[in-house]
């Protein structure tokens, strides 16, 4: 393996509906930094039906190069014929890096192809970094259980791959005067040689917000002692308009069902407010909120770990401390919307 | 008949694992070895299925002696037969180095009993990374089928199954060609109890034991630490933020100081 033959750093952009999913925008703001460092091109792998027009946004973000394979059977996200396509694309233009969001159809596909290539693949990034001169990859997540940072490369065998959290790494502003080269390949693939379909996609986010995309996310931890007590954290959440977090143990203790667990085997979260509420507060749990905006911690624990990945601390107890909350805050809430709406009315007068 | 088989790992009990601090290495006697929580899920929809549509579970792993105890575990769950793979030769196996052995491992049993279905837990908790399932699937040119949340049919005879995705914001149904690989979450099943028989059989099980040698067709440079494209180069402890600021005062003067920088984000609640 000649590593010279390998250049630019290559960004798997995912689609869902039509849209670019954030994580891929991302990823382009993470992988200009690489491509600089390593004064090599940029390139997304755009890979979907009827996705061609997206080419453009890729480039306000960041790539230099969109190589589109763009055709009906790439409807929905498959294993079989995403793989063929992204591997002849790895064969016909040799990239020195891919990176992928940590997304389910992300890992899947980067799965199959570190199988098929072979090499090696970083699960779940969330610090990277090249060096410049050998272009090593320095691919860093949290290991264990989120006890401990592990910094892991592949030195001998190119690509190098790696699967990077999504809300980790920040998009760069869109730069509308950029652009770049669009190339399209073809990849001769038969609907009947497949052998999964997808029969239909349901979706569940109208039920209830979800907890990735709040402004404000409540979490419990065990220090909520029971269900019933856990129902606290639902009513903090209703009163301000937010979605219910929760801790690996809550999960486990069935408080609440996984789709609310925060952490490294959880949701990662960066809402403008996230409380933390009888949350101990280990690594495991902390890794997946420590870049949200502002977070309150309550505890009665003085020693929990957790006042020290909070901005704003409360020693108490929660069954004391949240109700109070929760009383001052359905009177203050009224008087800011009430003026709000005085604004807007003056506004369109 | 319907062959399933269940790839399990034992693994240290990462939610209470010590760190020594100095070294930044685990301190493994410091928390109990347990099945892998995702895999207990795999094993007990194995044996769902089983008992919906008959035949055989057996279950798969790699590991060190000690691990014979995961693959017990899994016959009290009502797994039929357990086979493990154990060598030094596989130590030190990264993802790609360890979905390699495993193949190699279900083309032994396969030989033994045609395999239909496959099954993983969606990742391990000491691993993190989700990847050994689709890599089986992909050394043995089958389809996988990821963070699989409920079968809704398994067909042997007509060779398809239909099958939920867990999506970011919902689920897809899915129908594959059989045989193929279902890596499962969570919220597939909840764990039956294990019954008295499969205590009392588990407790007196020896599972098959194999050694690299026993595999066949085994490239030996593809196992192991030698087989391992990636490697740890340093470990560290995360950095300790600097901690936030504790408030004071009487409970109601604390809420009130709360309320106060809550509301600072106006713009949340108008």
């Amino acid at each position: 393996m000649n590593f010279d033959d390998y250049r630019g750093i290559w960004i798997y952009i995912e689609v869902k509906d039509g849209q670019i999913a954030p994580v891929s925008l991302e990823l382009l703001g993470a992988g200009r930094m690489l491509a600089d460092k390593r004064k090599t091109e940029l390139a997304g792998v755009l890979i979907g039906s009827g996705v061609k027009t997206l080419a453009p946004i890729l480039f306000q973000y960041g790539a230099d190069v969109v190589y589109v394979y763009d055709d009906p059977i790439f409807e929905h996200y498959r294993t079989e014929p995403y793989m063929r396509a992204l591997l002849d694309c790895c064969h016909k233009h040799k990239p020195e890096v891919i990176l992928y969001g940590a997304t389910p159809s992300g890992k899947d596909l980067a799965s199959a192809i570190a199988t098929d290539l072979p090499t090696g693949l970083t699960a779940d990034t969330t610090i990277l970094d090249i060096e410049e001169d050998t272009g090593l990859l320095l691919a860093s997540r949290p290991a264990f259980g989120g006890n401990i940072m592990a910094t892991i490369l592949c030195k001998k065998y190119r690509p190098q791959m790696a699967t990077v959290r999504p809300k980790v790494m920040k998009s760069l502003p869109p730069d509308p005067s950029r652009t770049g080269r669009v190339i399209e390949e073809h990849i001769e693939l038969h609907e009947e040689e497949m052998r999964t379909k997808v029969l239909q996609i349901v979706r569940e986010t109208a039920k209830k917000v979800r907890i990735d995309e709040a402004d404000i996310v409540v979490a419990g931890g065990k220090g909520m002692g029971s269900k019933e007590g856990f129902q606290l954290i639902h009513q903090l959440a209703e009163v301000l308009g937010g979605a219910v977090g929760a801790s690996r143990d809550v999960v486990e203790a069935g408080w609440i069902d996984h789709h609310h667990q925060v952490g490294q085997t959880g949701v990662t979260v960066t809402p403008k407010i996230y409380f933390a509420i009888g949350i101990s507060g280990a690594i495991q749990h902390v890794v997946g909120m420590q870049n949200s905006e502002l977070i309150i911690a309550i505890n009665k624990d003085p020693n929990a770990p957790i006042f020290q990945s909070c901005h704003y601390g409360i020693v108490g107890d929660a069954f004391e401390i949240v109700p109070l909350l929760i009383e001052r805050l359905k009177e203050e809430i009224p008087k800011i919307k009430a003026a709000a709406d005085v604004k807007e009315e003056i506004r369109h007068a | 008949m319907l062959h399933i088989v269940a790839c399990i790992k034992q693994v240290p009990d990462t939610k209470i694992i010590k760190m020594n601090p100095k070294t930044n290495t685990m301190d493994r006697a410091s928390a109990p070895a347990i099945l892998n929580p995702y895999d207990a899920h795999a094993v007990e929809e194995a044996v769902r299925l089983k008992k919906k549509y008959g035949g055989i579970v057996s279950v798969l792993t790699m590991g060190p002696p000690p691990a014979v105890k995961a693959i017990k575990k899994c016959i009290e769950l009502g797994a039929d037969e357990g086979y493990m793979i154990s060598d030094r030769a596989f130590a030190g196996a990264d993802t790609l180095a360890t979905s390699y052995a495993l193949t190699k491992a279900l083309e032994k049993i396969a030989k033994q009993r045609p395999i239909d279905l496959i099954i993983c837990g969606k990742m391990t908790i000491d691993g993190d990374t989700g990847q050994v399932g689709p890599g089986i699937a992909r050394r043995l040119n089958i389809p996988p089928l990821t963070g699989v949340n409920k079968v809704v049919e398994l067909n042997k005879e007509k060779g398809y199954a239909i099958v939920h995705r867990k999506l970011e914001d919902g689920y897809e149904v899915v129908k594959s060609q059989l045989p193929c690989l279902f890596t499962v979450e969570k919220d597939i099943n909840d764990i039956s109890f294990a019954p008295l028989p499969n205590m009392i059989k588990a407790a007196r099980y020896q599972p098959t034991i194999w050694t690299a040698d026993d595999l066949e067709d085994v490239d030996r440079k593809q196992l192991g630490l030698k087989g391992s494209p990636t490697i740890v180069s340093k470990v560290w402890a995360p950095p300790k933020p600097e901690g936030g600021k504790i408030l004071t005062g009487t409970k109601e003067e604390q809420v009130n100081e709360l309320l106060s920088i809550i509301l600072e984000k106006k713009e949340l609640f108008s």
